[in-house]
């Protein structure tokens, strides 16, 4: 889809454009997870628990460097995973600019501390305190983001979700998250047909009045449309014996190349807890 | 044997009927035909024969086993009966949730507990039988309508159940797929299997059933072979199955009269 030429369009329909773009890069990651890179090998359960840890360390770190090498792990392994680094960092690029910016700005200016600068026109004062919380948030968010990735690009979706029941997750968690992952395609392409459609009846520009009624108008019958096919994708996977379980044609087996991975994820964890302090 | 026997069934959507009283028995081993218009609730009979909803009202039973939520509670029961019925619904983006087309195939014998050995050998034979063994690394969002539609009819048919529920299987299919699923259809004639179609395509109902039931809004009202129903031109316009328009003849003359499509 990348490779057509399709309209701009207004802001929510190159929004749900740019989504569905990142979905076909969800897609394209069950072909990496064929892959033979080192996390490619490792028991799903190993790369879930060994990045979970990982992110739990960048959590629970207070230092920026030990954060920053903890984002260096993460792009080493995915190096030695073979995995597409420009796609992961621009994931991780979207992820922060889109989610922690916003979080984050406001800081610079609202936490209380030592004056460093201000804002010519609107006069608001930068603090130090401000910028180092502000950079803390964008510094997590890349390396979280960065580690989650390595799981989403590495392991197959269905593996995700029966490595999730291997600790107990509950059943009900796994069925939405299964869910979500299989509708979620078919919700936006549905939103972009609806966008088409549209399109293909109007006759020069819309007033922004008009454009905002047809969005809200357009996320009503998409809402409406998305439980009514959500409620068939569940019946036709009960229709076929689904009562909640994950069942995969692979069993899980640990190997020795798999305690180590664990066993160094951990260290590593802790090594970053106690030296981020 | 009778397979399924209803009785009385009344089933609603919020206030809407979708079935009103409807009985009805069918035996094992025929190829039974639901016709019907659209919204006439052929689609929610299935459903319920399924196990996917349940009556409001009257009694379904299956093998003389009554399909209710409590029954389907029980693990032993719901799993002997999804092994035994099938179902192929009409849009097939609901019965494709899964990242591969094999995977898609697979998905039902593994909720079933099948070896992994059973479940690869069968996946595969399925597909090869089906000719779609070339897209099974494909994701199946991305296949075209028709191939979608066989791909859904291959989850099903994995399974080898004995009693085949099919909503609409020949629509968006290409003529030479639906010609190769009438095929199919018409091996089972022998009673090696229980088919119950629904569809409003009359030009196919010959070939695909032995007996035919005809809705109406919820409500049976004609219990025949196909042959008779066909030439109840009466009945098929009194149930939207035919209808009047206008159309060109060979002479050249354009005139409206009700007719068959398809035959």
């Amino acid at each position: 889809m990348s490779g057509n030429v399709r309209p701009r369009g207004g802001f929510a329909e190159r929004t749900v454009n740019g989504l569905l773009e990142a979905m076909e890069r969800a897609m394209l990651a069950e072909t990496n997870a064929a892959g033979t890179g080192w996390l490619q090998r490792l028991d799903p359960r190993v790369k879930l628990a060994g990045l979970l840890s990982l992110v739990t360390a960048v959590a629970m770190s207070h230092r920026a460097e030990v954060i920053a090498a903890l984002f260096g792990v993460g792009i080493a392994i995915a190096i030695a995973s073979r995995l597409p680094l420009s796609t992961l960092l621009s994931g991780v690029s979207l992820a922060t600019v889109a989610f922690s910016s916003a979080l984050a700005l406001p800081a610079i200016f609202l936490t209380p501390g030592r004056t460093v600068g201000t804002v010519p026109v609107v006069g608001w004062t930068i603090t130090a305190q401000g910028l180092t919380t502000a950079g803390y948030l964008v510094l997590r968010v890349a390396a979280t983001t960065t580690l989650g990735f390595l799981l989403v690009f590495s392991t197959r979706w269905a593996h995700v979700l029966k490595a999730l029941r291997a600790f107990r997750v509950p059943v009900v968690f796994v069925v939405i998250l299964g869910m979500t992952y299989r509708y979620i395609l078919l919700l936006l392409e549905a939103a972009r047909d609806m966008f088409d459609a549209r399109r293909s009846r109007t006759v020069g520009p819309l007033a922004g009045r008009e454009r905002r009624r047809l969005v809200t108008q357009g996320a009503g019958v998409l809402l409406a449309k998305s439980l009514h096919l959500s409620g068939e994708v569940f019946l036709a996977m009960q229709a076929r014996g689904f009562r909640g379980e994950v069942y995969l044609l692979d069993d899980f087996v640990m190997a020795r190349t798999d305690w180590i991975a664990l066993a160094s994820c951990a260290g590593v964890a802790l090594a970053a807890v106690w030296a981020g302090r | 044997m009778t397979l399924f026997e209803i009785e009385s069934l009344t089933y609603r959507f919020n206030r809407i009927t979708a079935l009103d009283g409807l009985s009805m028995t069918i035996p094992a081993g025929t190829r039974i035909g639901l016709l019907g218009a659209n919204g006439s609730g052929k689609s929610t009979l299935l459903r319920i024969l399924d196990g996917l909803y349940f009556a409001e009202s009257g009694v379904v039973r299956f093998l003389g086993d009554a399909l209710t939520e409590a029954r389907f509670g029980d693990n032993e029961f719901a799993y002997g009966f999804r092994r035994r019925v099938g179902m192929l619904f009409q849009n097939p983006d609901a019965q494709l949730f899964n990242a591969t087309v094999f995977d898609e195939v697979a998905f039902g014998p593994l909720q079933l507990r099948w070896s992994a050995a059973d479940v690869r050998a069968r996946v595969m034979d399925t597909l090869e039988r089906l000719r779609l063994a070339h897209l099974e690394h494909r994701v199946p969002q991305r296949l075209s309508g028709g191939e979608k539609k066989r791909v859904a009819l291959a989850s099903v048919l994995v399974m080898d159940p004995e009693v085949l529920l099919l909503d609409e299987p020949t629509d968006a299919l290409d003529p030479r797929s639906q010609s190769q699923l009438i095929d199919l259809l018409m091996g089972w004639a022998d009673g090696s299997k229980s088919v119950i179609t629904a569809t409003h395509h009359l030009g196919i109902l010959g070939d695909i059933a032995d007996r035919c039931f005809v809705l109406d809004r919820g409500r049976l009202v004609a219990d025949r072979t196909p042959a008779d129903i066909l030439q109840d031109e009466d009945l098929l316009d009194r149930t939207n199955l035919i209808h009047v328009h206008r159309h060109r003849h060979d002479e050249g003359h354009v005139h409206s009269h009700p007719h068959l499509h398809g035959l």
